[in-house]
């Protein structure tokens, strides 16, 4: 008896170690442990044996049923593995094939610059105002100290419509500040990006409408070197901190004194090219201190405050920071330009 | 303004470079805009006389001739131009010289002779008759100015001479003549102004037996001021003049004409001169013109005046236009004889209105127009005189006539270093201030600083603080941070929404376009707008470029259809763009807008398919917490598929529409017939929005999920079905969900069927069997009722 369980033992670790698959270990479990197996078969004839025998032959037996119950176990596990691994090895993917696209739309370039500069601004404190673009041409001339008879508010620079000239598209965004100067309470921090009309034929750098930036400050005691430092940084953090700039006279009727910014060159850095009519130097924005008479008009103590104002095209900015060689194609909207940015 | 570098040092001494002279200018407020020399790109061009000529031994039209060029030899040159004799003094293209334009010149054999260089003629000089009357065109440059050979042909004819343009700010007309830039320059630069006081020796007799002057109009001429010359020689002016003219852009004409040109240029006083012999009744009158009157200017043209126009006129009629130009009946002509020298001072407004009107702009009205110097018509007329007598071009009769009619009065402005400082930023001190402002032709009594005649832009002490300001240095003032209290910045809430809305139809594919604001009517008819819409009340612009811009736009589809229409002819296979567009309504009781936000979607191609726009909407929509959202059939708007367009309604208003473009649009635009559109105006969307989202509890009981098909008649909405469904399935219907839509056999014509998933729960315990089943009896039986809809 002891030598036929040795024997049925060793029979069925082989078969278990030989099983190639799951289905051949489970017809070796069925074969040796099964309700009709081999060992099962045996333990039946435990009867048979002798009282002293019995229970020694029924331990022998039962460790051998752990024995090959673990066996089996094993079996399996490993023989999963395998099967995983083969299984894993079938399902090998390309993945270098590209995935599949995503279709993301784009900020329009120009509205891309201008959320850019407003939060730089936001960062430094300023708020976002807007105005009419439909105005009075009080609020587009007269309050920015541009009388009757100055040569901007001639019909062929400005569009108007009504017979007295007394509505108009705004062409600029400085009507904002009269707006902001009359409504809001003082100190005042805001820029006013918007939309501006002038009566310019369309080509690569002119177009009836265009953007553009005003920033406003007013409170007690800022000054022409305020203007000075804010620009800079604005430009700054736009640009990077490299970036040379200068301020020159110039002449706006609602500030004074008046001034331009220059930057450095984009294209040359200074060095000279036809971006900058070999100047080296590119024009990128008007300002100065707000005229004593536009804060007086918008009933502000010019004894206590005094502000600046700047503006400027944001569309020129865009074609700077993006390249970009033709202001048309700003308004096409051409599918192929718009996804590059 | 161009400004000749050489005729600017009579009046100051600027010994710099040309770059450091135009950066100095540009800093101090007279901004450069370009730099160029006469004569650029002659090089090794010199006078040579001609000592021997003999016909080519090979042609019948050229000769070879010996020229001393100052060298050893003679060279020998061949030219096939006629008009050269022995002994003429001609220019001389060296061997390895250049031309203007970039020739250059070497030595080469023409029909076998060795030329050793070139003889020029004017234009391979860059010149023309104008610069040189007695010359010919076609044929070398004899020259008759004073030169030995082998000089350098630049020294010979003056060239070289640097011209800077200058881009003079409206406030600055004293700017826009040689003498005003003078005194920026030596400002800038710290060197001595020399203003020359002409002298007039005059040749006797009384201009007051010839002539009177009378100003009908003081508002629009302040003053009138006259000399006469009488034996005039109407001749070519000598070549310094001619050439001085030349530099700064100004076409020489003959000697009268150029005077008055050249004294514009110095003065930035235009002056006329009329014929004597046509002013009739000795007599200048400034008035206004008669309606209806009319007369030829000098360029020809015949020209209607109206009584908004100033004219100079004679006894009778008008014989120039004020400030514009003059009018050919007073011409200048060759056998003129006496003639009247014109400084005047007009008002700028009224002249730029009419050199508007006239559609003429002259030199001397863009001048005007800037509003000139009330003080400056004697010392131009001066001027002129004096130059009259220099180039004996006639006899300056005595006397002038010199009619004020508003005189001028000299305006102060306290000097105020400390509000000056405070403005700028700077702690400039007073000596300072008061030498600049010397510099710059004011003078300083006390704390009074006297106003000089030509800057009518200064007025206030800021003015002020922008003079000190641009000779302390722009770049020189400390850049500094605002001070005081801090500020918050940020965006609205308007804003944010709006940025909020951009980022969602960026996420979901859409590209932004952005288009113009104004646009055609046309554009109403291509979308089918009906003829009584209310968007055909637009605002309209008087002057518009074109009627393709001339009206305010009253919806934004024409713009997004457009935008889809030029990516169709270009052949974008497929497009899917949004904008935030702003249009604009007329107000009942304002002259301004109603200026109205929308977003508007539209797409092409790419399988773009209305549920799934509709999707996006709907995102866009839940995601700004707009409430009560119904989507209903609109067969009404004609620029829609009548049976493809739904209008958004939150709260039961309208927000907006969606929709298939009706085919006719699409043909309109040449876009495709699938084409998707959709708007919604973002200040409704605004108005309708929810409370801010709070938690609700997750559910801790089992959901139970059962589906039901439908068949029910084709007219009957999924949107109605729905709502019954929702209705009768309070309180454990949770969700209600569309799967399937489907029309065809086995479902009879006329019907379909409609497939939904359910979704049930408790609140408070796992839901019985016998509830979720009298949940759906409930729903079945409202079904039925209210539609006849029946379990398939």
């Amino acid at each position: 008896m002891e030598e036929k369980l040795r024997l049925l033992r060793e029979q069925a670790l082989g078969a278990i170690r030989d099983a190639a698959d799951l289905d051949g270990l489970d017809a070796v479990r069925v074969q040796y442990l099964g309700k009709k197996g081999e060992l099962t078969a045996m333990l039946k004839q435990m009867g048979g044996l002798s009282a002293e025998e019995r229970p020694k032959m029924g331990q022998l037996a039962n460790s051998i049923r752990e024995e090959l119950t673990a066996a089996l176990e094993e079996g399996r596990k490993a023989l999963g593995e395998k099967a995983l691994e083969a299984r894993l090895a079938a399902e090998r993917e390309d993945v270098t094939i590209p995935g599949t696209p995503v279709a993301l739309g784009r900020p329009h370039p120009l509205n891309r610059v201008i959320d850019e500069f407003s939060e730089i601004a936001i960062g430094m404190g300023f708020t976002i105002a807007e105005g009419p673009e439909v105005e009075l041409s009080s609020y587009n001339f007269d309050k920015l100290n541009t009388a009757e008879g100055h040569p901007a508010r001639d019909r062929q620079d400005t569009f108007y419509f009504d017979d007295d000239d007394q509505v108009l598209l705004r062409t600029q965004t400085s009507p904002v500040q009269i707006h902001v100067m009359e409504t809001y309470p003082l100190p005042i921090r805001i820029i006013a990006p918007g939309r501006v009309y002038r009566k310019d034929e369309v080509d690569a750098t002119h177009s009836p409408m265009f953007h553009q930036i005003e920033g406003l400050v007013i409170d007690e005691g800022i000054t022409f070197g305020d203007l000075k430092g804010t620009l800079n940084e604005l430009v700054h953090r736009l640009y990077g901190n490299d970036l040379k700039t200068r301020f020159r006279p110039h002449h706006f009727p609602f500030t004074e004194p008046s001034c331009e910014m220059d930057v450095e060159c984009f294209k040359c850095h200074g060095a000279g090219c036809p971006v900058c009519k070999g100047e080296g130097w590119v024009e990128l924005l008007g300002g100065g201190m707000v005229h004593p008479k536009v804060l007086a008009g918008c009933g502000i103590d010019t004894e206590k405050y005094s502000g600046f104002a700047f503006g400027f095209g944001s569309d020129r900015l865009a074609m700077f920071r993006f390249n970009i060689s033709d202001l048309r194609l700003l308004f096409e909207n051409d599918v192929r330009f718009l996804e590059q940015f | 303004m161009d400004l000749s570098r050489q005729w600017l040092n009579d009046f100051t001494h600027i010994d710099v470079s040309d770059k450091a002279f135009c950066d100095g200018m540009t800093m101090s407020g007279s901004k450069v805009e370009s730099l160029s020399v006469t004569g650029a790109g002659i090089s090794n061009v010199v006078a040579g006389k001609v000592t021997f000529m003999s016909p080519h031994p090979d042609s019948d039209h050229m000769w070879v001739c010996k020229v001393d060029v100052g060298g050893a030899h003679d060279l020998t040159i061949v030219t096939g131009a006629q008009n050269v004799s022995v002994g003429d003094m001609v220019p001389v293209a060296l061997d390895g010289s250049t031309l203007t334009g970039g020739v250059e010149i070497h030595t080469s054999k023409l029909r076998g002779v060795e030329s050793q260089g070139m003889l020029c003629s004017l234009a391979e000089l860059g010149l023309d008759t104008h610069d040189y009357p007695y010359a010919i065109e076609n044929g070398i440059f004899i020259m008759q100015e004073p030169c030995e050979p082998g000089d350098d042909i630049l020294k010979v004819l003056g060239l070289g001479d640097s011209v800077v343009e200058f881009e003079i700010t409206n406030n600055r007309p004293d700017c826009l003549s040689v003498i005003g830039l003078a005194r920026e320059a030596a400002a800038t630069f710290g060197a001595d102004l020399m203003i020359h006081q002409p002298q007039v020796k005059g040749a006797g007799d009384d201009i007051r037996k010839y002539l009177t002057v009378q100003i009908d109009e003081p508002g629009l001429c302040p003053r009138y001021t006259a000399r006469m010359v009488k034996n005039i020689k109407i001749e070519p002016s000598p070549a310094w003049l001619r050439r001085r003219l030349r530099a700064s852009g100004i076409r020489p004409i003959n000697n009268i004409v150029d005077i008055t040109n050249y004294v514009m240029q110095e003065y930035g006083q235009p002056m006329h001169a009329f014929d004597y012999s046509c002013v009739g009744g000795n007599k200048i009158v400034v008035r206004r013109a008669a309606p209806g009157e009319e007369l030829m200017t000098l360029d020809g043209n015949i020209r209607r005046l109206t009584p908004n126009m100033l004219v100079i006129a004679d006894e009778a009629k008008p014989i120039g236009v004020a400030g514009v130009m003059g009018g050919g009946n007073s011409e200048i002509v060759d056998d003129t004889h006496t003639i009247v020298f014109e400084s005047a001072n007009f008002n700028g407004t009224s002249i730029r209105k009419t050199a508007i009107a006239l559609g003429m702009r002259t030199d001397a009205s863009g001048k005007f127009e800037k509003g000139l110097d009330p003080e400056g018509t004697v010392p131009a007329v001066q001027r002129a005189c004096e130059l009259v007598e220099m180039l004996g071009a006639g006899d300056v009769i005595d006397g002038m006539i010199d009619v004020v009619a508003k005189p001028y009065v000299e305006k102060t402005v306290l000097l105020e270093p400390a509000k000056v400082n405070a403005l700028l930023g700077t702690d400039i001190d007073r000596a300072f201030m008061v030498r600049v402002l010397e510099k710059l032709g004011f003078t300083v009594t006390g704390d009074t600083i006297h106003v000089p005649s030509w800057r009518s832009d200064i007025e206030h002490y800021s003015d002020i603080a922008e003079e000190v300001a641009r000779f302390y240095g722009y770049d020189t003032v400390a850049s500094t941070m605002i001070r005081g209290r801090t500020a918050q910045g940020g965006w609205n809430e308007a804003q944010r929404f709006t940025n909020r809305l951009n980022s969602l139809c960026q996420a979901m594919g859409f590209n932004e376009i952005l288009t113009y604001s104004f646009g055609s009517r046309s554009a109403w008819d291509k979308i089918r707008l009906p003829a009584d819409s209310p968007l055909r009340q637009a605002l309209v612009i008087q002057n518009p470029l074109g009627e393709d811009r001339s009206v305010m736009r009253t919806t934004p589809m024409p713009s997004m259809l457009e935008v889809l229409a030029t990516n169709a002819a270009r052949r974008n296979p497929s497009v899917r763009f949004y904008e935030r567009a702003k249009v604009f309504h007329p107000l009942p009781d304002s002259p301004l807008a109603d200026e109205e936000m929308w977003l508007v979607l539209g797409e092409y191609g790419g399988g773009a398919d209305l549920f799934q726009l509709k999707g996006c909407v709907e995102a866009i929509l839940r995601d700004a917490r707009v409430q009560d959202v119904t989507f209903v059939a609109e067969s009404g708007e004609a620029a829609f598929h009548p049976g493809r367009c739904a209008r958004i309604l939150a709260g039961g208003e309208s927000i907006g529409l969606i929709g298939q473009v009706h085919p006719t649009v699409c043909a309109n635009y040449g876009i495709d017939s699938g084409s998707l559109y959709a708007q919604l105006n973002v200040a409704a969307m605004r108005a309708h929005q929810g409370p801010e989202r709070t938690f609700t509890a997750l559910p801790r009981f089992p959901a139970v999920s059962r589906d039901i098909a439908l068949v029910c008649a084709e007219d009957i909405p999924v949107a109605a079905l729905t709502d019954t469904i929702r209705a009768a399935g309070q309180p454990y219907l949770e969700d209600v969900k569309l799967f399937d839509v489907y029309r065809g056999a086995p479902i009879p014509a006329g019907s379909k069927s409609v497939a939904f998933s359910l979704t049930l729960r408790a609140a408070d315990q796992t839901l019985t069997e016998d509830h979720a089943t009298e949940t759906m009896n409930a729903i079945l039986a409202a079904l039925s009722k209210e539609h006849g809809a029946s379990i398939r």
